[in-house]
């Protein structure tokens, strides 16, 4: 459905609130504002990919001056949890607590220094004596659910807390798998069947600001938690939870934080902070260095995907069946959903007639996976786009075609869609916006995408490829966002929201949400946000949700605060309430007459039928509308050197109605770049012993401004009858797409099929060697 | 020991131990938009500029910068008045959650004031050391541009 509106506030590029205060370096992070007398965090990791704890003698290293305390599961109580930050009771297993007596990856938690400054923390790590018995190790996700294995998870009290496979005696995590139709029957109708398989990697977000939290006690009793997260009310209840104490007893706010993307839907780090400073009494402060972040916080799911789908030779698909098998490292933590995710934000893109998924997600002794962006879509959808392309020149269709004659249209559903849910079954919906025709047209004209292709001389040869994507919108009938929103004597307005701006800016669009339906300028609406004591419920910042769902409470909350200064001005003006809109800060009747909102708010606060104008709502959703992309690629690669280089990137997305759309372009454009590293050289390294070897910026390379290609985002706009003004989700969408685009792309180039991601010179070189 | 420097226009003396990076006692003396990334110097979120140079605070000994001049963003501009840069990155979108921010703002300075008129390869090229995860970059080598041009006029 496109529906053209004009809006005022709505759609238009407004600098984001908090910029200006962040470009004039304001003290506005965690670690900005430190209090006297804070104590420092340091963790000792376990130098073993699994052993069992035999012994921890502490003394040396607690009499060591500046040394205040030290924790470990000799001294905390043991409570077990999942650290992922999820709504309750999580989908994902209760296989960790504080601290165990068991480690079970390189990097795992044994004890906390909390010490008078960071050096002294990490003085004292050293003269903890620990004595191990190493066990042997899990190391290839293939071979986890071997007979013999070594059991990773053998502690008695390991468990799932809702009704799902949770078999930690075979390493098994999380099992989801479901079917439409019969399978045989569709693969015996096609022409072609292509059964292929594909890999992708260990990742790591990097935000480049690490998880950093600081624990205040305060004098009430209760403990204060200023933390670098996305999820502020999942926090306060797992640390009430880890500590065994009442929700009540914590207060988590949320500062200005730097960047999440997943990495921070974790509550990695609160639980320490929160112990620490309750059993010291002083504020404690602990932040992960560079390589803690690589090595001991969350990972992108490695998986292995196998597709085999059937084809006519019209084009038209006859089957898929998707298989895939998720490394989720030494905890469980996102294990189940992103499994779910490979299925239910890729399967529905395409109508296919009959369709079988099953997702194994696995331990091992490596570092642990959780909430990546894409989330599970990510890795799947690099399968099944170059699986697609593969398809295509199978069939002799260009792949835009293939693509063209098979995508859900408007209107129509997917079984995916009830099939498949978080963890369980899911939410039956149907396709009301969708754009992708118009993304594939639009963004292949921008790249030429008839006009020039294979082409290069001598050792350069250049390709191009594209792909096709969905995500989500929130996660229907589980995630729920609230506003309040009160009036000030000024005609200004508070804005109080759960919802969670990690830096994409959300506190910005909700501002104009508001803004538009109150009709004041962004100025005028003051927004706090992720304050447990201040501000309403909200899930938190992941699954797609803050436009959409946040944005759709406070476009509520904003109508009824509206009402009320429409029918006090409608007193006021002695006019009939059906003729005063609210236009430019001023409330104006039909025939033009017209009070200011300060009046009516002076008059509401301090004048007569005195009350404060306010209005609280929540949202919940039936529906998770997704956004489209294609996105479209050319490569250029240097035969003799493997190397492979993206000359122009193109992403045209459907994200309904864009809000704010220079904050939209933001989203996809860092989408897309992480997205291209992710797909040309981010990957972890291990050794034999499962250490990751490259836990450093200088080994681990992300792309800079030197590797920056030209990117295109196109934002191509619907109008999505269930958002806020029409909107969809945006940022999570454009990570998916360079995986699959370049691959494809560099098969069109040098005629190799990259089915291994990082497409690094070593493997791209191989692989032509191999041809 | 004591450190005699000169940052942001005024002198000051600092106490520091004998190998104590300069990051860490920058932002004990309040200095805080210099911000710690990796403490590697590889992610450019604590890089000032020393006598106008793009530095990494975490690369240098406290007592590397006596007698220098030193710049953090803090004397770049202020709300009320924001550099040109400043300015160019609010509106042009470049900044996200922040945290690279004053890194990439000092870097971009340094290079606009040896060189007004930067290509867009130059660009590239001076901001290569800092490191953002949000972005993209596009915006930001956009804002960069965008302010050289208008300082120029």
């Amino acid at each position: 459905m496109t529906r053209r509106r004009s809006f005022k506030v709505v759609g238009h590029s407004v600098p984001k609130v908090d910029s200006m205060s962040l470009a004039v370096g304001g003290p506005l992070f965690c670690a900005d504002n430190l209090p006297r007398g804070c104590l420092f965090v340091k963790m000792l990791r376990s130098p073993h990919a699994h052993a069992r704890i035999l012994s921890i003698d502490t003394i040396k290293a607690e009499s060591l001056e500046g040394v205040v305390a030290v924790i470990h599961h000799g001294n905390v109580p043991r409570v077990m949890r999942t650290t992922a930050g999820q709504g309750a009771p999580e989908p994902s297993p209760y296989d960790f607590t504080t601290f165990d007596s068991k480690v079970r990856y390189i990097g795992d938690r044994v004890a906390a220094v909390a010490a008078e400054s960071e050096a002294i923390a990490e003085k004292a790590l050293q003269l903890i004596r620990v004595e191990y018995e190493v066990l042997d190790a899990v190391l290839d996700p293939r071979k986890a659910m071997d007979k013999g294995a070594p059991r990773i998870h053998d502690e008695p009290d390991a468990r799932a807390v809702i009704p799902v496979p949770y078999e930690p005696e075979r390493n098994l995590a999380a099992h989801v798998d479901m079917q439409v139709g019969d399978l045989q029957q569709g693969f015996d109708q096609a022409d072609v069947v292509l059964d292929r398989e594909y890999v992708c990697q260990y990742a790591q977000h990097t935000p480049i600001e690490t998880h950093c939290a600081l624990g205040e006690p305060l004098a009430s009793g209760r403990i204060r938690i200023t933390t670098s997260t996305q999820v502020p009310f999942h926090a306060r209840r797992i640390v009430a939870q880890a500590l065994q104490i009442p929700v009540s007893r914590v207060h988590v706010v949320k500062p200005r934080i730097g960047g999440g993307f997943g990495a921070k839907q974790e509550v990695l780090i609160e639980d320490v902070v929160a112990l620490l400073a309750l059993r010291t009494k002083r504020p404690v402060y602990f932040e992960l260095s560079r390589k803690e972040e690589f090595s001991s916080s969350r990972t992108r799911h490695s998986m292995v995907v196998r597709i085999k789908t059937g084809a006519k030779k019209d084009g038209s698909l006859t089957a898929v069946d998707l298989d895939i098998l998720s490394n989720t490292g030494a905890y469980g933590a996102h294990a189940l959903t992103v499994a779910c995710n490979c299925g239910s934000k890729v399967l529905p893109l395409y109508r296919w007639p009959k369709i079988r998924f099953s997702a194994d997600a696995v331990y091992t002794n490596l570092p642990v996976a959780g909430a990546y962006r894409g989330y599970g879509a990510t890795q799947a959808a690099f399968g099944m786009e170059i699986h697609l392309d593969e398809m295509a020149r199978a069939l002799e269709m260009d792949p835009i075609d293939l693509r063209l004659l098979n995508h859900i249209r408007e209107g129509e559903t997917s079984p995916v869609f009830a099939a498949l849910g978080e963890g369980g079954e899911g939410v039956e919906q149907k396709i009301d916006s969708i754009g992708l025709e118009r993304c594939m047209s639009q963004g292949a004209k921008a790249i030429g995408w008839k006009k020039k292709r294979a082409a290069g001389r001598g050792p350069l040869r250049r390709g191009m490829g594209m792909a096709c994507l969905m995500q989500g919108s929130s996660v229907p009938e589980v995630d729920m966002g609230a506003a309040f929103i009160k009036m000030n004597e000024d005609g200004s307005f508070n804005l109080m929201v759960g919802a969670t701006d990690l830096g994409t800016g959300s506190d910005t669009v909700l501002a104009q949400i508001a803004a538009e339906v109150l009709g004041v300028g962004v100025g005028k609406i003051l927004v706090r946000s992720s304050d447990t004591d201040v501000t309403p419920f909200d899930v938190g910042a992941y699954a797609s949700s803050t436009t959409y769902l946040s944005g759709e409470a406070v476009r509520k909350a904003a109508a009824d605060v509206a009402a009320q200064i429409r029918k006090e001005a409608a007193g006021m003006l002695d006019v009939p309430l059906r003729s005063v809109r609210l236009v430019d800060g001023r409330a104006v009747a039909k025939g033009g007459e017209s009070v200011e909102f300060s009046q009516v708010a002076l008059r509401t606060l301090y004048g007569e039928n005195l009350r404060q104008i306010a209005a609280t709502a929540s949202h919940f959703t039936k529906k998770s509308p997704p956004p489209f992309s294609a996105h479209f690629v050319e490569v250029e690669v240097d035969t003799e050197t493997g190397l492979v280089r993206v000359i122009k990137y193109v992403a045209a997305v459907d994200c309904g109605t864009a809000i704010n759309p220079a904050l939209a372009e933001g989203q996809v454009e860092g989408a897309v770049l992480n997205g291209i590293s992710y797909a040309l050289c981010e990957e972890f390294l291990f050794d034999p012993k499962g250490r990751m070897r490259n836990n450093t910026f200088r080994e681990y390379k992300i792309f800079c401004t030197r590797d920056l290609p030209e990117i295109q985002a196109i934002l191509v706009p619907t109008y999505e009858p269930t958002g806020p003004f029409g909107a969809k989700s945006v940022s999570e969408i454009g990570i998916n797409g360079p995986m699959p685009a370049i691959s494809n792309a560099i098969f069109e180039a040098v005629g190799v099929r990259m089915r291994q991601a990082p497409y690094t010179p070593e493997r791209v070189l191989a692989a032509l060697r191999k041809k | 020991m004591d450190i005699h420097t000169k940052i942001n226009g005024k002198a000051v003396v600092w106490k520091a131990n004998p190998g104590e990076n300069l990051l860490e006692v920058l932002r004990r003396e309040g200095f805080v938009s210099v911000k710690r990334g990796c403490g590697e110097g590889d992610c450019g979120a604590c890089t000032i500029l020393v006598d106008g140079d793009a530095q990494r605070a975490c690369l240098l000994l406290a007592g590397q910068v006596e007698g220098r001049e030193l710049t953090t963003v803090e004397a770049l501009g202020t709300p009320d008045e924001p550099h040109v840069l400043q300015q160019a990155f609010v509106e042009h979108g470049a900044i996200q959650c922040g945290f690279c921010t004053p890194g990439m703002l000092l870097s971009a300075r340094a290079l606009l004031d040896r060189n007004p008129s930067p290509t867009r390869e130059e660009v590239c090229e001076a901001l290569d050391g800092n490191l953002c995860r949000c972005t993209g970059y596009v915006k930001i080598v956009e804002a960069v541009l965008d302010a050289a041009g208008r300082l120029n006029k």
